[in-house]
């Protein structure tokens, strides 16, 4: 069992956890992921290490309320204590000097974009971090990922903060202006991790992403998490999760993160009832 | 002489009509009636053939004697001196091709049902609620790593306790027991009775730590720097073979681990109660033919499908799986089709399968392993509608932990090199042994290997 040292709501339906785990803690590096399952009857998700601190052997998730699981999670409090927590798994991101970076993070995935930026930085790269939300309201972090990247630039999709649009057209004007840019990290939902790749794809820049398919173990065992790069079957959990965004095949992604779309929708049904009967908490 | 009893006692077991759609176990085990009776049969001979074909060398007749005289605590003990798993391997062991096979009376074709008697001594101390002890040896102040608690890693960390080493195991999952936890169904190998083993190794001592992953969250070398003074390596063969066809990677096809793991482990024939889902559709083809595959043909039945196929490119003598899966399979209605291979997949524009298309295949010259190679019939394509795809060709050996480890030697097939009889490896202070060592086997054998490599281990540490 795991402890939640602490929580944080960073928006209504964004959360962090600070969970004592002083293995995972001891070799976790940015761009690796943990395996979590709630209770007993849980299932197992993988989410990305968003912070580690060595000394105090803990290691931070930042979840966004998606389905049943992470809805469970959200339920708990900081001394409740998790069932599993497992890794780090997956391989760091490749971080080196590779002169003018640009790190794009959208949603939830904010947070994973901190560490990543921050370790860039300390290998004497530029970093240029765009960061977007649906609104003002599901921003945070600005300030964190501000700390960590030599500019910043936010965007609202509905223009109630800082830019309005999507993260997207930032980053074509960063790569049509004058500033030579070296690579590009996008991390966040599927569509827009598409997206960016395309966008950088005619300027020939190379875009890694984060992928994220449905999985189990986490460690080579099932191929749940198979994905198609370059024409080739890999392994999301051992090959990645980070990937060519130019390789990636899209659609076979957003076809299989659908697989259990109905199953899903009984689980939350399911939740929601018994949270409302309060027999669960 | 008196005269041979042929009648071997025949397992009362569900109903397959009830069966196929229930997760319970399907073989209910010998009354007591019924193992006396088939212990009766039992010659006692004196040249002992049946122990020749246990790769632990179990004293059969002798438990099979205290079997027949009621004396049910020597059985135990005289069966677990040499098999600290006989729930396990009484139920899954292949007999017919081990101690079953070589008993003299195999020859007239009713060998004693030594597997049964074994489960039924097992299942006998069970439900008497308290497992005897073994002697644990004085403390030796050695500490000793266990990475995976597969029955290779249970067996070598409960041989070291016994002989008063400290003993940690390192298993990735957040439950114990390898593929019989993992793997292996309900219906075959009930959980508790797996739970109730490892919970035996732990009353032994041994400390069991669960989501940690070797090669990620420990390495091998930390292992051994952290004062552990050896490392046994029992991380089995755990990475699923693909066919690596075009369309493989559609919806609702599944790797035989995936589909068994969501399953057993996941307890996903339990959703939504348990969280974890599965998609088992209608029509449902399984590739393969060991015991993997009929695994994942009798889950999706109980899951729900109304036709399950075998889909096999060799002919049924050369199936691996154990006769009395087979046999069980077929009772139940999973429909055999043999001769076949799978060319491609179809899909919808969901990328959901919706079919497989087959080539015939004949039987030509016998290749390395002795069976006779499948060749492509030309121009024998067809067309098998499926929903749903199981592959089930076999594992082998997950690389994460020997990528993370230098010196230690892995042959081409990805498996660790190390020595038959000790279980060495090329690295010193490492041992290893079952599926990790073979490639995808038996239970038994990973139990033998943990055994001898714990004999070794203790050897070198006294040494
Ligand atoms: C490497 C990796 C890192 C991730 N990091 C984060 C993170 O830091 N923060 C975060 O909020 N989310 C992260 N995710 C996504 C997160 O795992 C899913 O949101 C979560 O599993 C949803 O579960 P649910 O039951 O709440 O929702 P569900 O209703 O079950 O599913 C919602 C969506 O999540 C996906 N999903 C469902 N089950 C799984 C599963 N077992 N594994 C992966 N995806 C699944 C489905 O495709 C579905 O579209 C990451 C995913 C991957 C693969
Ligand atoms: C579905 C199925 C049915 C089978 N049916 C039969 C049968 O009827 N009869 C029979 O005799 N055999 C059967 N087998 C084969 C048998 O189960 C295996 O040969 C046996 O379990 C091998 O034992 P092992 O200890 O070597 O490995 P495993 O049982 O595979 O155990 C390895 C353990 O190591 C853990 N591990 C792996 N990597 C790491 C790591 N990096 N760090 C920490 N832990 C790790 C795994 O999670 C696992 O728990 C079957 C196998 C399968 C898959
Ligand atoms: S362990 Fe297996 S092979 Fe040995 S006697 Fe028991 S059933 Fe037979
Ligand atoms: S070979 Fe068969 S009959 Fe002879 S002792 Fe062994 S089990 Fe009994
Ligand atoms: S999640 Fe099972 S192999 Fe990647």
């Amino acid at each position: 069992m795991y402890k939640i040292l602490l929580r944080e709501d960073l928006v209504p339906t964004i959360h962090l956890f600070k969970i004592e785990a002083p293995a995972v803690a001891s070799k976790a590096q940015a761009g690796q992921f943990v395996i979590v399952r709630v209770d007993e009857k849980g299932e197992r998700i993988p989410l990305t290490i968003a912070d580690w601190d060595r000394e105090e052997g803990s290691i931070t998730i930042v979840f966004m309320e998606a389905g049943a699981t992470t809805m469970k999670l959200a339920q708990l409090e900081a001394g409740d204590y998790i069932a599993t927590f497992a890794g780090p798994l997956g391989l760091p991101t490749h971080i080196e000097k590779f002169g003018t970076v640009v790190c794009v993070g959208g949603g939830f995935a904010v947070a994973t974009i901190v560490p990543i930026a921050r370790a860039l930085r300390e290998a004497g790269n530029n970093v240029i971090s765009i960061m977007g939300a649906r609104s003002r309201d599901l921003l945070f972090w600005e300030d964190r990922l501000g700390d960590v990247s030599d500019r910043l630039i936010v965007t609202t999709d509905d223009g109630s903060y800082a830019r309005k649009g999507v993260v997207t057209e930032p980053l074509e004007e960063l790569l049509e202006g004058n500033e030579k840019i070296d690579r590009v990290i996008a991390i966040g939902p599927t569509v827009m991790m598409k997206f960016c790749s395309l966008t950088t794809q005619p300027f020939g820049v190379k875009t890694i992403v984060s992928l994220n398919p449905i999985m189990v173990d986490g460690t080579g065992m099932c191929g749940c998490c198979r994905v198609e790069v370059g024409g080739e079957t890999k392994f999301t959990c051992v090959d990645g999760p980070d990937f060519d965004g130019h390789q990636v095949d899209w659609d076979l992604l957003f076809a299989r993160q659908r697989i259990y779309l109905d199953e899903e929708k009984r689980s939350l049904e399911r939740w929601e009832q018994l949270s409302k009967s309060g027999s669960e908490r | 002489m008196p005269k041979l009893d042929l009648n071997r006692i025949s397992m009362p077991k569900q109903e397959p009509l009830v069966r196929a759609k229930n997760f319970n176990e399907v073989a209910l085990g010998y009354t007591a009636e019924m193992a006396q009776a088939e212990a009766n049969r039992c010659i006692q001979c004196p040249k002992r053939a049946c122990v020749d074909g246990c790769p632990v060398e179990v004293d059969i007749p002798e438990f099979i004697d205290a079997v027949r005289q009621g004396n049910m605590r020597d059985a135990v003990r005289i069966l677990k001196s040499k098999n600290s798993l006989p729930g396990i391997c009484g139920r899954v062991c292949p007999q017919e091709t081990q101690c079953e096979d070589t008993c003299s009376l195999a020859k007239k074709g009713a060998p004693i049902a030594i597997g049964r008697l074994e489960r039924y001594v097992a299942d006998w101390e069970l439900a008497q609620g308290e497992m005897e002890k073994p002697e644990i040896a004085r403390p030796t102040g050695r500490r000793i790593a266990v990475v995976g608690s597969g029955p290779a890693g249970l067996t070598a960390a409960a041989d070291l306790a016994k002989l008063g080493h400290e003993v940690t195991i390192f298993e990735a999952l957040h439950i114990a027991g390898g593929v019989l936890m993992y793997g292996i169904p309900e219906f075959r190998m009930p959980k508790l009775i797996v739970q109730t083993e490892v919970d035996y190794v732990r009353s032994l001592g041994v400390e069991i730590k669960l989501d940690s992953v070797v090669g990620k969250t420990f390495t091998v070398d930390e292992l051994l720097g952290n004062g552990y003074n050896a490392v046994f390596l029992g991380i089995g063969a755990g990475a699923p073979m693909f066919l690596n066809i075009p369309g493989e990677n559609l919806n609702g096809i599944y790797s035989a681990n995936e589909f068994l793991t969501r399953t057993n482990l996941m307890k996903a024939y339990l959703f939504p109660e348990w969280d974890t889902p599965i998609k088992a559709g209608k029509r449902v083809a399984v590739i393969g033919a060991g015991n993997v595959a009929m695994d994942g043909a009798r889950c999706s039945l109980r899951l729900g499908a109304e036709e399950v196929y075998i889909v096999y490119r060799r002919s049924e003598v050369e199936m691996p799986a154990r006769l009395e899966e087979k046999e069980n399979a077929k009772e139940e209605g999973i429909i055999f089709k043999l001769l076949t291979n799978p060319k491609q997949f179809f899909g919808n524009d969901q990328g959901w399968v919706t079919g497989m298309e087959c080539y015939e295949m004949e039987l030509g010259e016998p290749d390395d392993s002795g069976r006779r190679r499948p060749i492509v019939k030309p121009g024998s394509e067809f067309t098998i509608d499926v929903d749903t795809v199981v592959v089930a060709l076999g594992t082998t050996p997950n690389p994460l932990v020997s990528k993370a480890t230098k010196d230690l030697e892995v042959t081409r097939r990805g498996t660790v090199v190390a020595d038959e009889e000790t279980g060495k490896t090329t690295k010193p202070g490492v041992w290893a042994g079952g599926d990790i060592v073979t490639g995808a086997a038996t239970v038994i054998s990973a139990m033998g290997a943990g055994k001898r490599a714990a004999a070794s281990i203790d050897e070198t540490l006294r040494g």
